[in-house]
């Protein structure tokens, strides 16, 4: 596997969720992304739907990048001797004249298969996915799995928001769920799979910003079996996300504050219930603080599902809320959201380390 | 008569010197005494105390290095012949003080921290908050949150943990090794700063029990001073096996040190030597060590961690693993640069391994094993500076643990002679008239100070970084470079070269 150096970088994000589970066509997405252009610098740009299979909705779907044609033997090899792949196709693309040195992008939609082993030892079948996405990244040159989640797909290559969109025909697509991500990174990497968004299941993460405190976070999931693969400090949030939200359980409020907590003043003057978790939670989850400079749009649908907007303790980085009807929005910028909804009932700039969530009822 | 050419010599000014004696008196060596009409030093006496020229009314004295020259051999140097000449004339081993003081590379010097530019904006500490809060103790791998009616609860008990405002604690030096006064200068200075001294192996006198809440108290091979109260006072109890001056040797307090107050405190006859077994008679093997750990909780209601502290050595990381599955709280690594009261100087500055590779070798096998939250690691040894705590939290310590530097702060000049229980500053004595030159109110300010000081640096460390919290640079190796080390050495530090 190639290794490149870790990219920083500064970009727009975007999030829609539609709370009843209707259908947004991706056009909204696109438009909110063109509206930030002066946030991009043409290196890369990203988006995931959510919704997006309705006809395989039970089947993780595996979005996958190749190099060349051998990468891709190797993996649909490794692929049959560990999922039933349902179906698989090539993600439709147009051409586009500013994307060159296309990689080959396929989809799957897998099953995991039965396992021969005792009860105990027995993964659930979310693990074996994570550690097909795991093995498959980390040891197949040439191959990266983007995304691994049921009924959603993540789309992104080297382009402009704008670009990508036309690339992956994002206009065809309708979703419960949107995120988008434009970067300004501060080198040239030259490869699909440091783009936004990152994804593990049901978790997809578009980030604005740098974690100052990457390699303490990055060696944390690392401990529970996690590997950072894609050589972007933004990769570690999904799967911290992952590990406390999925597999340790924890409310997405209290993930939330493992991730952001308040500062220890706030937590001193909390009292009762209120103090005792979060004091518990920042001494128990120390190492899955993130630093530095962040707001980040989380899609989720695992467990529960919805759009989550967060930003580091003292929000170094912006993020805008608003709401219309049954849709709640979530950007950079205000311009951004307003290109998508000309008038939002309400528009708001949360605070600092306070998540907002807004809750699907019932996926489409 | 000695043939050891003395290493100091005592210049004293007769234009300035107006008889005064007062160096007289400030020298407890004796290297000083008046000759008719002018005061006259002998030279072999002198450590380089610094004593009679700080006190020196007229700044008439200044003390130098021996111009003699040995001839020079690059194989046999001063140092080698002066120690074959002391072992010659005395037929004894060569006991010494403070850490060790052979030129090994530091390899904190060796170490770059990152800095933040344009992609990531540095935090000022004197606008944004900052933070150094730390807690010492086994963590849960998990919590159990439940839900309902939109609140949420908590259904994991979290072990007793120990809340540090900053992660600098003062490292154990027994009473008896050091004076009344540089005990309650300590634990002053730990209540001002919100954290923790260390009794060390010599008991705790009552004059300090007002300060438990802010003690950790020792249980040592000589199991001196170790009783229901002194371990109930305390805030956290500390095993000690090693200590990185002397790994594998125990302690010996000579009976002339042993008053009246230090033979109640430790709970022997006065006058006698007091000796430290080189291990625990009762801990032959790790499992002998899990019992100790498990006495102690069960005497104190499991209401405190318990800390275990040893010398680095060779093979420190899989000790530690069995030391974080014997039920301990905290690990405590002494590195080999750590000081000591009396050591043998062969011992001393022979045995053992850095502090820095052994936190990161043990941080990384915790994490294997993943058993990494059941202990909090501290490190001890030749810590110096501010940088230096920031190297080794990002190395994978949770805090560090200092003395000689506390010291320093209160007087110490380093001459390395503690074990004569002569301390011209008034540290590491027992002698009266020398106990009174250390103030303790002066003292605990100074040490607050030098805390204070260095937890202000850490700030602005932080603050450089991008990071507004301590727990963000804990194992943070990828903000660390190496310059000056060998691929191997930089392989087991965890870091990359400086330029990658």
């Amino acid at each position: 596997m190639k290794i490149y150096p870790r990219i920083s970088d500064a970009c727009g994000i975007f999030g829609v969720v539609n709370e009843k589970g209707n259908l947004i066509p991706g056009e909204d997405a696109v438009t909110a992304m063109e509206a930030m252009s002066p946030r991009y610098n043409g290196l890369g740009a990203g988006f995931a739907g959510y919704g997006i299979y309705p006809k395989y909705k039970d089947q993780y779907v595996l979005h996958t990048i190749f190099d060349d044609e051998n990468s891709k033997t190797k993996v649909e090899e490794y692929l049959n001797s560990r999922v039933e792949i349902l179906k698989d196709e090539p993600i439709p693309t147009c051409k586009v004249r500013k994307i060159r040195n296309r990689p080959i992008v396929w989809r799957y939609f897998v099953n995991p298969l039965p396992q021969k082993k005792a009860a105990a030892e027995k993964k659930s079948p979310d693990d074996q996915i994570i550690d097909l996405v795991t093995y498959v990244n980390s040891e197949i040159e040439g191959a990266h799995i983007v995304s691994s989640g049921k009924n959603m797909g993540v789309f992104k290559a080297i382009g402009y928001p704008w670009e990508v969109a036309e690339l992956y025909r994002i206009d065809e697509y309708k979703a419960y769920m949107w995120l988008g991500h434009g970067r300004y990174p501060t080198n040239t990497p030259g490869w699909w799979g440091g783009a936004h968004p990152f994804n593990i299941l049901g978790w997809s993460v578009v980030h604005n910003g740098e974690i100052s405190s990457y390699g303490t976070n990055k060696r944390y999931v690392e401990q529970w079996g996690y590997r950072c693969t894609l050589q972007t400090d933004s990769e570690v949030l999904a799967y911290l996300l992952d590990l406390l939200a999925r597999k340790h359980g924890l409310p997405l409020e209290v993930a939330c504050a493992a991730i952001s907590p308040p500062f220890w003043k706030d937590i001193d003057s909390t009292t009762n219930e209120q103090g005792r978790l979060l004091l518990a939670t920042r001494i128990t989850y120390n190492a899955a603080l993130v630093n530095g400079p962040f707001s980040i749009i989380v899609a989720v649908d695992q467990g529960i599902t919805g759009l989550v907007g967060l930003t580091d303790r003292v929000k170094l980085r912006p993020l805008v809320a608003a709401k219309k009807g049954d849709k709640a929005y979530l950007a950079s910028e205000e311009c951004a959201i307003r290109a998508a909804c000309p008038k939002p009932e309400i528009v708001w700039t949360p605070k600092a380390s306070t998540p907002v969530i807004a809750k699907v009822e019932r996926a489409a | 008569m000695s043939t050891i050419p003395p290493e100091f010599v005592v210049k004293i000014d007769p234009e300035k010197c107006t008889l005064c004696r007062r160096c007289i008196i400030e020298c407890s060596f004796g290297a000083l005494k008046l000759d008719k009409d002018k005061i006259v030093s002998e030279n072999e006496k002198c450590i380089a105390c610094r004593r009679c020229v700080v006190f020196c009314p007229t700044k008439a004295i200044t003390v130098i290095k021996n111009p003699l020259v040995f001839r020079p051999h690059a194989t046999w140097t001063e140092k080698i012949q002066r120690d074959i000449l002391k072992e010659a004339e005395s037929g004894a081993i060569i006991l010494v003080g403070t850490g060790t003081n052979l030129p090994y590379p530091v390899l904190f010097d060796h170490i770059l921290i990152d800095a933040c530019q344009v992609t990531n904006p540095s935090i000022d500490p004197l606008r944004e908050p900052m933070e150094l809060r730390t807690y010492l103790g086994k963590k849960p791998s998990r919590l159990q949150v439940k839900e309902g009616k939109g609140k949420f609860k908590i259904e994991t008990e979290l072990a007793p943990n120990l809340k540090l405002e900053t992660p600098i604690m003062f490292a154990a030096m027994s009473y008896g090794a050091v004076s009344l006064e540089v005990h309650k200068a300590l634990a002053m200075a730990a209540k001002e700063l919100g954290t923790f001294m260390n009794s060390g192996e010599g008991g705790l006198h009552k004059d300090l029990y007002p300060y438990g809440d802010h003690v950790i108290v020792q249980v040592a091979s000589g199991r001196f001073g170790v009783h229901k109260e002194y371990l109930d006072v305390a805030a956290g109890i500390e095993i000690k096996i090693g200590q990185g001056a002397k790994p594998g040797i125990g302690g010996h307090l000579p009976g002339e040190k042993v008053t009246a107050e230090i033979a109640e405190t430790r709970m022997i006859p006065v006058g006698t030597d007091a000796l430290s077994p080189a291990p625990h008679h009762d801990i032959y093997s790790i499992e002998d060590l899990s019992q100790l750990v498990y006495a102690l909780k069960e005497a104190t209601d499991y209401k405190k961690p318990v800390f275990v502290k040893i010398a680095a050595v060779h093979n420190t990381a899989a000790i530690a693993s069995g030391i974080a599955r014997s039920g301990a709280d905290v690990i405590v690594i002494d590195g080999f640069r750590g000081g000591t009261g009396a050591a043998p100087q062969v011992i001393r500055d022979h045995l053992g391994i850095p502090v820095e590779v052994a936190i990161a070798s043990v941080d990384d096998e915790l994490r294997e094993e993943g058993i990494r939250n059941e202990v909090s690691l501290v490190a001890s040894g030749g810590i110096r500076s501010s940088a230096d705590v920031a190297k080794i939290i990002a190395l994978g310590a949770d805090a560090v643990a200092i003395a000689t530097a506390a010291l320093i702060a209160m007087g110490c000049t380093v001459c390395g002679q503690c074990y004569t229980g002569l301390c011209p500053w008034g540290l590491t004595t027992q002698k009266p008239e020398l106990r009174r030159r250390l103030s303790v109110t002066r003292g605990a300010q100074r040490v607050t100070n030098l805390v204070s000081a260095w937890s202000m640096e850490l700030k602005e460390i932080l603050g450089a970084l991008g990071m507004n919290s301590i727990e963000s640079l804990k194992g943070n190796r990828e903000r660390l470079r190496g310059i000056g080390l060998d691929h191997t050495i930089l392989e087991i530090l965890g870091i990359k070269p400086v330029g990658r």
